[in-house]
C-alpha cells in the first residue's frame, strides 16, 4: 500500500492551490485520516493502559501471589490491602485480573493470527481459482457461518478438550487448555475473513498488472502473495483488528460457561465462571474482570472503526 | 420468482448435508456418553460393552453417521455381540424425521425433548427481535435527524458501548441493579431466576415479568448494533433526490420523514434482522445459562456436558436448517419489498 506513491502525487495535482505542500504518501494520507478520528485515538489510548496494566502490573505483584489462597479472606470486600476484593478462595482478585489479563490478551492475539492465515488462504484460493476450488471452499464456508459461533465453540472445546498438557513458555507454565482455546476460536471465526478476501481477490484479479504478471511468467503463487495480496491489506487489518476483540469476547463466553481455560490460570472470562452465584453477596468478584472485558472490546472496536475509515475509505461501518 | 426460490431451496440442501457431517465428525470425540448415563452400576466392563454396542457406538463414523442419517431399518444390526447382525435396526434416520433417542433421558425421543423447550427460546427470541426492530428504529432516526447534535453524540457514545457489552455482563449488571439495588431500595424489582415463581405457577404475566431481563440482555448488542446502522441508512436515504423533491413540493417534514425516507431506510434492515439469527440464538446460550431459563441453550449445554449426541445433533440441525431457510425467507422479502431487485432464476 505505501509503495502506491505515484498515485498520491497525482491525486496533488488536481488541486493546484495546493502544489506548495509537499505531496502526501498513502501511508500520510492514512495518518491524517486517521488522527481526525477522535474515538479511535482514545481506544489507542486506552488500549496501551490496558497492556500496561496487564504486563506492566505483573512488575508490581507476583504470579504466585495472584494464585496465592487465603481461605481466611474469602470473599472480602474491597479494602486498601485487596483493591478490587478478594474471591471464593481468598485469592487477590486485582493481581488475577492483572495475570488473567496477559491471557486474554495474549488469547486475543494469537488467535486473531490463525483466523488471519486461515481466511486469507481460504479467501485467496477460492477467489483467484474460482471454479471447483471456490464452490467447496465457499460452501464449507457457509456451512461454518449457518452455525452460530458460541455452539461450535462449546463442540470444539469438548472435542480437544483435556488432550494438550500442560505448557511452560518462558519460565510459566500455562494450562494446555489456552492452547486448545487459541486454535478452536481461531477455526471458528476465519469465515467472514475469508469471504472478504475472496471479494478482493474476484476484483484484483481482473486488473491489467495480473495479466501483465501473468504474461511475463509469474508464478500462480507470486501473483497471489506478491501482487494481489499486498493490494487487498487494508481490509484484512481492519477486520483482523476488530477480530482481536471477537476473540477476547468468544474466550469470555467460552470460559464464562466452564468450558475455557481452567484455572488455576486465570483469564478475564473464567474469573467470571460462577461469578452470578455472588450476584448479591461478591459484586466485585464479576465487576472488575467484566469491566476489564468491556473496556478492551470497546477501544478495540473504536480503532477498528479508525482504521477503517483511515485505510479503507470506500467501505463503511454497518 | 418461483424458479429463484426453488434454486435457492435446492442449494440449502446441500449445505444442511456438508454441516451436518461436520458437526457428526467433530461429535464423535465429545467424551463417553456412557460414563455419565445415570447413577446405576453402568461401569461393569460387561455392561459397558454391551451398552456401546446396543447404542451403535462401537461402529464406524461413516456407518454411524449413515444409520443416524437414513436410519437403520432396512438392515440388521449385531446386538448381542456373536458378531452375526441378526436384529432389524429401530432408527429411522433423520431424513425421516427420527433424530434418535437421548442417550441421558433413556428412551426418550431427541424430538420429544426438544419440542419441550423450544416454545421456552421462541418466545425470548421473538419478544428480543420486536425490541430489537422497534427501538432501534426509533433510536436510529431520532439520531439521524439530529446527526452531530449533543444527543445524537451521546447516543452514538452510548450505543458503541452497549455493542461491545460481552452479553453475561450486561446479565449481571441488570441483575444486579434491577433485582439486588432495587430491592435494597425498597422499589419493585424483577426477579432473576426461572420462568415463574413456583409458588404463583406458571401464569402469563409470571412468565412476562421474568422474561424483562433475559430479553434486556439478549437484545442489547443487536439493538446497539442495528441503530447505528439505521442511522447511517437513514443519512443516506435524507440526501438523496427524491427527499429534495418531497420537499420541494411543500410535503410536510412528518410526512417526508414516515412515508418517504423511513420506508427506504428501513428496507437494508430486513437482511441484517435475516441474518443476525445465529447470533440471537448465540446469545441466547449465555442468557438461559445465566437467568436458569429452561430453553434449548440451556438444553444445549446440559447435554453437551453430558456428551448426548443424538439431542446436541438434534439442537444444531434444528438451529442451522432455522439459519439457512431465514436466509433465503431474507433475501425473499428484499425482492418483495424492493423492486429494484431482480433475481435471475
Amino acid at each position: 500500500m505505501m509503495d502506491a506513491t505515484p498515485q498520491a502525487d497525482s491525486l496533488t495535482s488536481f488541486a493546484p492551490d495546493e502544489l506548495e505542500t509537499p505531496p502526501l504518501t498513502l501511508g500520510q494520507l492514512a495518518w491524517r485520516r486517521f488522527r481526525r478520528h477522535k474515538m479511535a485515538i482514545f481506544g489507542a489510548i486506552v488500549l496501551v493502559l490496558l497492556f500496561l496494566y496487564a504486563f506492566g502490573g505483573a512488575f508490581v505483584l507476583s504470579e504466585s501471589y495472584a494464585n496465592f489462597t487465603d481461605t481466611d479472606l474469602r470473599l472480602s470486600p474491597p479494602s486498601a490491602a485487596h483493591l478490587f476484593g478478594t474471591d471464593t478462595i481468598g485469592r487477590d482478585i486485582l493481581a488475577r485480573t492483572i495475570y488473567g489479563g496477559q491471557i486474554s490478551l495474549l488469547i486475543g492475539l494469537t488467535a486473531v493470527v490463525i483466523e488471519t492465515l486461515v481466511g486469507i488462504v481460504v479467501g485467496a484460493l477460492a477467489g483467484y481459482y474460482g471454479g471447483k476450488v471456490d464452490a467447496i471452499l465457499m460452501r464449507i464456508t457457509e456451512a461454518m457461518l449457518n452455525i452460530p459461533e458460541i455452539f461450535l465453540l462449546i463442540v470444539m472445546a469438548k472435542f480437544f478438550g483435556g488432550k494438550i498438557p500442560e505448557v511452560e513458555v518462558l519460565g510459566r507454565a500455562y494450562s494446555g487448555s489456552v492452547i486448545v482455546i487459541v486454535v478452536i476460536i481461531g477455526l471458528t471465526s476465519w469465515m467472514y475473513l475469508a469471504r472478504i478476501v475472496r471479494a478482493e481477490f474476484l476484483s484484483l484479479k481482473e486488473n491489467e498488472f495480473i495479466l501483465a504478471a501473468r504474461a511475463t511468467g509469474t508464478s500462480n503463487a507470486q501473483i497471489i502473495f506478491r501482487h494481489i495480496l499486498p493490494n487487498s491489506i487494508a481490509p484484512i487489518v481492519v477486520s483482523a483488528t476488530l477480530g482481536v476483540a471477537n476473540a477476547i469476547l468468544a474466550e469470555a463466553y467460552i470460559s464464562f460457561l466452564g468450558l475455557g481455560v481452567q484455572p488455576p490460570t486465570a483469564t478475564w472470562g473464567n474469573m467470571l465462571d460462577g461469578a452470578n452465584n455472588y450476584l448479591e453477596s461478591a459484586p466485585w468478584m464479576w465487576f472488575f474482570p467484566g469491566l476489564l472485558i468491556l473496556l478492551t472490546v470497546l477501544s478495540i472496536n473504536f480503532l477498528g472503526d479508525g482504521l477503517r475509515d483511515a485505510l479503507d475509505p470506500r467501505s463503511r461501518a454497518v | 420468482m418461483t424458479r429463484y426460490i426453488l434454486k435457492r431451496l435446492l442449494q440449502g440442501i446441500p449445505l444442511l448435508f456438508i454441516i451436518s457431517i461436520i458437526l457428526f465428525v467433530l461429535m464423535m470425540n465429545m467424551g463417553d456418553p456412557i460414563a455419565t448415563m445415570g447413577g446405576r452400576s453402568v461401569t461393569r466392563p460387561s455392561d459397558r460393552e454391551r451398552l456401546t454396542r446396543q447404542l451403535g457406538l462401537d461402529q464406524p463414523v461413516y456407518l454411524q453417521y449413515l444409520y443416524w442419517l437414513v436410519g437403520n431399518d432396512w438392515t440388521k444390526v449385531d446386538l448381542d455381540g456373536d458378531g452375526v447382525a441378526e436384529t432389524p435396526g429401530t432408527r429411522r434416520g433423520a431424513l425421516r424425521g427420527d433424530f434418535g433417542t437421548s442417550l441421558v433421558n433413556r428412551g426418550k425421543p431427541v424430538t420429544e425433548i426438544i419440542a419441550e423447550r423450544l416454545p421456552n427460546t421462541l418466545i425470548l427470541m421473538v419478544a428480543a427481535e420486536v425490541l430489537i426492530i422497534l427501538g432501534s428504529l426509533l433510536v436510529g432516526v431520532y439520531s439521524a435527524l439530529r446527526q452531530y447534535s449533543k444527543a445524537d453524540n451521546i447516543l452514538t457514545a452510548l450505543l458503541f458501548i452497549g455493542y461491545s457489552m460481552p452479553i453475561f455482563f450486561i446479565a449481571l449488571i441488570s441483575m444486579y441493579l434491577f433485582a439486588v439495588l432495587f430491592k435494597r431500595w425498597g422499589l419493585p424489582y424483577l426477579p432473576t431466576v426461572g420462568m415463574f415463581d413456583p409458588q404463583v405457577g406458571k401464569t402469563a404475566g409470571q412468565v412476562l415479568w421474568h422474561m424483562v431481563l433475559p430479553v434486556m440482555s439478549i437484545s442489547i448488542i443487536s439493538f446497539a448494533a442495528y441503530s447505528r446502522y439505521i442511522r447511517s441508512t437513514m443519512l443516506e436515504v435524507m440526501s438523496q433526490d427524491y427527499i429534495r423533491t418531497a420537499k420541494s413540493k411543500g410535503l410536510s417534514r412528518r410526512e417526508i420523514i414516515y412515508v418517504h425516507a423511513l420506508k427506504n431506510a428501513s428496507l437494508p434492515i430486513v437482511t441484517v434482522v435475516g441474518l443476525d439469527l445465529p447470533l440471537l440464538l448465540g446469545g441466547a446460550v449465555i442468557t438461559e445459562r445465566i437467568f436458569a431459563w429452561p430453553g434449548m441453550g440451556r438444553l444445549f449445554l446440559d447435554h453437551v456436558s453430558r456428551s448426548d449426541l443424538p439431542v446436541v445433533m438434534g439442537i444444531l440441525m434444528l438451529i442451522a436448517v432455522a439459519v439457512v431457510v431465514f436466509q433465503i425467507i431474507t433475501d425473499i422479502v428484499y425482492a418483495w419489498l424492493d423492486p429494484r431487485i431482480r433475481y435471475e432464476g
